[in-house]
């Protein structure tokens, strides 16, 4: 009984506590917006902290009152209609996004890429696509992605292969491993800074790495050697085809193998230790060389995990944009990707139409990649079960 | 998803631990001393010297941008960085001089490092909590069409977020948009567009908390809200520190959603700034460095204190769509 | 304080699968009853139907007369026991302990003054401040028990809260937590499928097959006058011999019974015991004889040979065989053995000395004869 009237005089108090901390929450909430109207447009230090930290304890601050607000409108309810009320507002929120901002779009997206004009109110079919099969330009942005799709995953898990095999349990390998994944971590704009500095030229004065090595060699190799833009050579190193990609987009694929590589590395190295030692031992007692043990064993044994990083980067390198951004001069020089074209179609010449088909033709080229991963990753958990 | 598995959860306070390596591929091999199991080497010299040169190669691009951001602006525009080491000149200039640079929007670039935190903090806590709620309610909520609605959700991690840019620009304009425009604008994008990955990932793990746990908080009168809160979110930390670090870092480096929904420079984070930069500045390399270092530094903290996290992080993210 | 009444208890799940056709079971007030029975006869089902963790879709569920099918486990006031403790890994032992209290908001010192009598009670007041990771099994329950204990509520409900023990904590945690119980006098029931808890831990055990209840009763009883075959097998160990054997003939004072070769003659109070047998001569029945009727005093005498010897110290098991089919109890009713020849075995003082191949003269005690129905397993009493 006792039990029974504490609780009671407890709730009481709670309510008040609860109403205090309404008040001091409004009332905080005042000043801060006080201040912040009074910073207006102001770019001094204090100014900009403040600015950021309001923003943030705004956009977390609703976050919580949104759902705690709403619980606690879902609690007022009758049995049964608060139980539904609460998974209403547990998962409601999540739906409505994911309705609201992945399906409807989708399909307003597929529905906008049949039409043109400004406004994109103008019945046209599939000329969109059409255009995009057919029209020069637009082919060689579709070879540009086929290459980079091709010498991204192929290189990338090559190099995430030997380093896997070679650094495996090798003196120093979680530091050789951390240099080659730390890109990982850098935007796609800060690498592709990195390595316009390193594709720059100054022919007087050279501090472009790649050019100052290139004529270096120059004495070495045959013909001459002379600094050379890198980034706007459309032929391939001198070979002029529609089917092979320009010099300027090789340079490109460059960079993401460079971001890529780190990932097959850490991934296919991590399933690389999960073999299990009998079975190398066991080969190498048939009389199997360390060559041969990896090839016929090690590799075998790990190539759902293979395949696994091979679907991720691919799905990667079919969305590639910022790295054409920070690099591809705007896809100027035939060296266009799909994701750039779906940007600057949809957002800079205000060809929503074509942009649109172009994201159409992107998440179609996705589907069968997912599907095989899906596939493999299916048979990867069957495996171990 | 190889890394993210329900696995039956051992009892008491080995949970948490068993947690952890749940999301992590499993080492067997790392428990057993190297020196017994020398049959097993796969390596050569040979292939030492080559993972080290790769090693290098793959170090020197940003080891350069790094010297080339403290060199003196007339060093940068006359001799290569390498030739720092021979003729060693330090200066915080670029730096000073990037921070205060106002490019043609009239902003210093410190206002857009701001602007990067204020996407980054909110954009990587909104969808975690949005999706860890959900995630809850698909794990332990009855309700009809509970297990259709997550395949559903998993389904949808196939759209690639360009097939709903022009959409959703087009709702927030519209006036209908509750959303004044801005940042909180790229709060919500990046938070549809964690949304799949997120929901799949929590559920996994917040599934594979052990059932007697959640019903022994019921039997002691714990509401949902109570067993969330107080029990669930912090036996998920080692998966939410995961995935709140990838998104973290996702936020932080995306440039398309910022581009297509910030609205103009005034919400515009550092990777659209710098993306300016290249565009008016192209040749001046001790602002780019500089600034590009600037971008760079938050990620490089996170890559090198929280690795491990990290790498676990990525690895559940690598299949974002 | 409370009773629970369970009327016509029913569970089937969407898959059409009947895990409890109906059950009916009181517990009265302050009565430990132990709900005991092999895996997968429902006994934990209808432990989460009491708990509220499983929906009841049949019949009526009363705590104090009250009807609470409908409850939430959080209306119930009820504590329950898991196997597993599910202890909360990330609060520590006085947080696991205090967590009910806090959310009925408690007052701050009512609650440290509970946590600390009960600490005290369980002995783990120098534990308080660790998490459940840092404990051992042994205290890993208590603090379990602890969290039931502390709420005072009107029932403790325990999930085979001792299956994770090892065996010597066990005994001692069985026994403590029965004397806790009965200081306590909180009506509590119990789950287990091992008989040996149920018999030493309830004041009445149930016993369930299939989500049936085959017989509740003391734990006495159940042992000495089993209702049907299932019972008699299912309790005790090593468990009861069941033959198939034959009434002879019956008289005005005795029956006799053959069972193979042999022959026994059952006469005063045991064949009062057993007078149901009187209408069955010329039918074969089940005959049960537990291993230790066969090696104490007796008024009848079987010859055997012996065929294997276990000494366990407290006693010694002989192994000989009758040729005659065994009895089993099975889904439904009662199977007979095809193979022609059974084992049976005896309890004896284990101080004799018998060896394999031993010729052996047992002394059986007619009054712990069982005979069972070989239609339906029941058991066959007075007549």
């Amino acid at each position: 009984m006792s039990a029974i009237q504490s609780g009671g005089t407890a709730s009481i108090s709670t309510e008040r506590s609860k109403g205090t901390i309404a008040a001091a929450v409004v009332i905080g909430y005042g000043v801060l917006y006080g201040i912040r109207t009074l910073l207006g447009d102001g770019n001094g230090p204090f100014a900009q902290i403040f600015k950021t930290l309001y923003t943030v304890a705004v956009g977390v601050g609703f976050l919580v009152a949104f759902f705690g607000i709403l619980y606690a409108l879902a609690s007022q309810l009758k049995e049964p209609w608060r139980e539904r009320a609460r998974v209403a507002v547990f998962v409601g929120p999540a739906l409505i996004l994911l309705i609201g901002g992945l399906i409807v779009p989708s399909v307003l997206t597929a529905r906008l890429s049949l039409f043109t004009g400004s406004n994109t109110d103008k019945w046209y079919g599939l000329l969109n696509y059409k255009a995009m099969f057919t029209q020069r330009q637009n082919l060689l942005t579709l070879r540009n992605n086929v290459w980079w799709v091709i010498l991204v995953t192929g290189f990338s898990t090559i190099v995430g292969i030997t380093v896997a095999r070679f650094a495996d349990r090798m003196r120093g390998e979680p530091i050789a491993k951390a240099l080659l994944f730390l890109p990982m971590a850098i935007s796609m704009v800060g690498a592709g800074i990195i390595w316009r500095f390193v594709y720059a030229n100054n022919p007087s004065k050279q501090y472009g790495l790649l050019n100052w090595i290139w004529v270096g060699l120059d004495p070495i190799l045959p013909g001459k050697q002379e600094p050379h833009y890198w980034l706007q050579d459309t032929t391939f190193f001198g070979i002029k085809s529609d089917f092979l990609p320009g010099s300027n987009t090789v340079f490109m694929i460059i960079v993401l193998i460079w971001i890529q590589a780190g990932f097959a590395t850490v991934i296919i190295s991590a399933a690389i230790k999960g073999v299990p030692d009998d079975l190398v031992e066991a080969a190498r007692i048939d009389g199997a060389t360390d060559r041969q043990a990896f090839y016929k064993i090690v590799l075998p044994y790990v190539k759902t995990t293979v395949i696994t990083v091979v679907t991720t980067i691919t799905i990667a390198v079919l969305k590639v944009f910022d790295i054409v951004q920070a690099m591809g001069l705007g896809g100027a020089f035939e060296n266009n990707v799909l994701a750039n074209q779906m940007y600057t179609e949809s957002f800079t010449k205000q060809n929503e139409g074509y942009g649109s088909a172009v994201a159409v033709v992107l998440f179609i080229a996705v589907v069968p990649v997912v599907w095989v991963n899906a596939r493999n990753q299916k048979a990867m958990r069957e495996a171990r079960a | 998803m190889s890394d993210v598995e329900p696995a039956a959860m051992t009892v008491g306070g080995t949970v948490a631990t068993a947690m952890v390596d749940d999301m992590q591929p499993r080492s067997p091999r790392d428990q057993t001393p190297t020196a017994t199991k020398v049959t097993k080497k796969l390596t050569s010299p040979f292939g030492r010297a080559m993972v080290w040169l790769l090693a290098l190669l793959w170090t020197v691009p940003t080891f350069g941008l790094f010297i080339t951001s403290f060199r003196p602006e007339v060093d940068i525009k006359t001799t290569g960085w390498w030739t720092f080491f021979s003729n060693p000149t330090v200066t915080l200039e670029n730096y000073k001089s990037v921070l205060d640079y106002t490019g043609g929007s009239g902003r210093p670039f410190s206002n857009y490092f701001w602007n990067s935190v204020a996407i980054t903090v909110p954009g990587a806590i909104i969808p975690i909590v949005v999706a860890a709620f959900a995630a809850y309610a698909l794990s332990w909520m009855k309700f009809p069409g509970r297990d259709a609605i997550f395949v559903g959700i998993v389904a949808l991690m196939v759209v690639p977020l360009q097939m709903c840019l022009i959409p959703l620009l087009q709702f927030f304009t519209s006036g209908f948009s509750p959303l004044s425009g801005g940042i909180p604008q790229i709060w919500v994008a990046h938070t549809i567009f964690a949304m799949p990955l997120a929901i799949f990932l929590l559920r996994n793990f917040i599934g594979s908390l052990p059932s007697e746990v959640i019903e022994a908080a019921r039997v002691d009168g714990a509401s949902h809200m109570t067993i969330f809160t107080k029990l669930v979110l912090p036996l998920s930390v080692p998966a939410i520190a995961s995935i709140a670090i990838f998104q973290f870092l996702w936020v932080w480096n995306d440039l398309l959603v910022a581009k297509v929904f910030g609205g103009g420079s005034k919400n515009a984070p550092m990777t659209s700034a710098l993306i300016d930069m290249v565009g008016t500045k192209g040749n001046d390399w001790q602002l780019l460095t500089a600034g590009a270092f600037i971008s760079m530094i938050v990620p490089l903290i996170v890559f090198l204190s929280l690795q491990r996290y990290f790498v676990r992080g990525l690895l559940a993210g690598s299949v974002k769509g | 304080m409370s009773t629970l009444t369970m009327v016509n208890l029913q569970k089937r799940y969407a898959n059409g699968f009947e895990a409890v056709p109906g059950l009916d079971l009181e517990i009265h007030d302050g009565e430990f009853l132990v709900l005991v029975g092999p895996s997968g006869c429902g006994k934990s089902t209808v432990l989460r139907m009491v708990a509220g963790l499983e929906d009841i879709t049949g019949g009526d569920l009363m705590i104090d007369d009250k009807r609470v099918n409908d409850f939430g486990p959080q209306q119930r006031d009820i504590a329950m026991v898991f196997q597993s403790y599910a202890l909360y890994p990330n609060m520590t032992v006085a947080d696991n302990i205090a967590f009910a209290m806090r959310l009925r908001k408690t007052d701050k010192e009512v609650m440290k003054k509970k946590v600390a009598e009960v600490a005290e009670l369980l002995e783990l007041t120098a534990v308080l401040d660790r998490k459940p990771g840092q404990l051992s099994g042994g205290q890993r329950q208590r603090v379990a028990m602890g969290r039931a204990i502390v709420r005072e509520p009107k029932m403790f409900l325990m999930d085979e809260p001792l299956s994770n023990l090892d065996a010597k904590l066990r005994v001692q945690t069985r026994a403590e937590i029965s004397k806790l119980q009965r200081r306590l006098g909180v009506t509590t029931m119990y789950v287990t499928h091992d008989q040996v808890e149920a018999m030493t831990m309830g004041d009445r055990v149930a016993v369930l097959r299939k989500g049936m209840l085959m017989q509740c009763a003391s734990p006495a009883e159940l042992y000495e006058s089993p209702d049907n075959l299932f019972v008699a097998q299912f309790i005790g160990s090593p468990s009861m011999n069941v033959i198939r054997g034959q009434v002879l003939s019956a008289d005005d004072g005795s029956i006799t019974v053959s069972v193979g070769q042999q022959q026994v003659t059952l006469e005063g109070a045991a064949a009062d015991r057993l007078s149901g047998l009187r209408s069955m001569v010329g039918r074969p029945i089940a005959v049960g004889i537990r291993p230790e009727a066969l090696g104490g005093d007796g008024t009848a005498t079987v010859e055997v040979d012996v065929d294997l010897v276990e000494m366990l110290g407290s006693e010694l098991l002989v192994h000989s065989t009758v040729n005659a089919p065994a009895v089993y109890s099975i889904e439904g009713g009662v199977e007979i053995s095809e193979h022609p020849d059974s084992t049976v075995v005896a309890s004896l003082d284990p101080r004799k000395r018998v060896k394999i191949g031993d010729r052996l003269t047992l002394t059986l005690d007619t009054l712990r004869v069982h005979a069972f129905d070989l239609d339906t397993g029941n058991a066959i009493g007075r007549g």
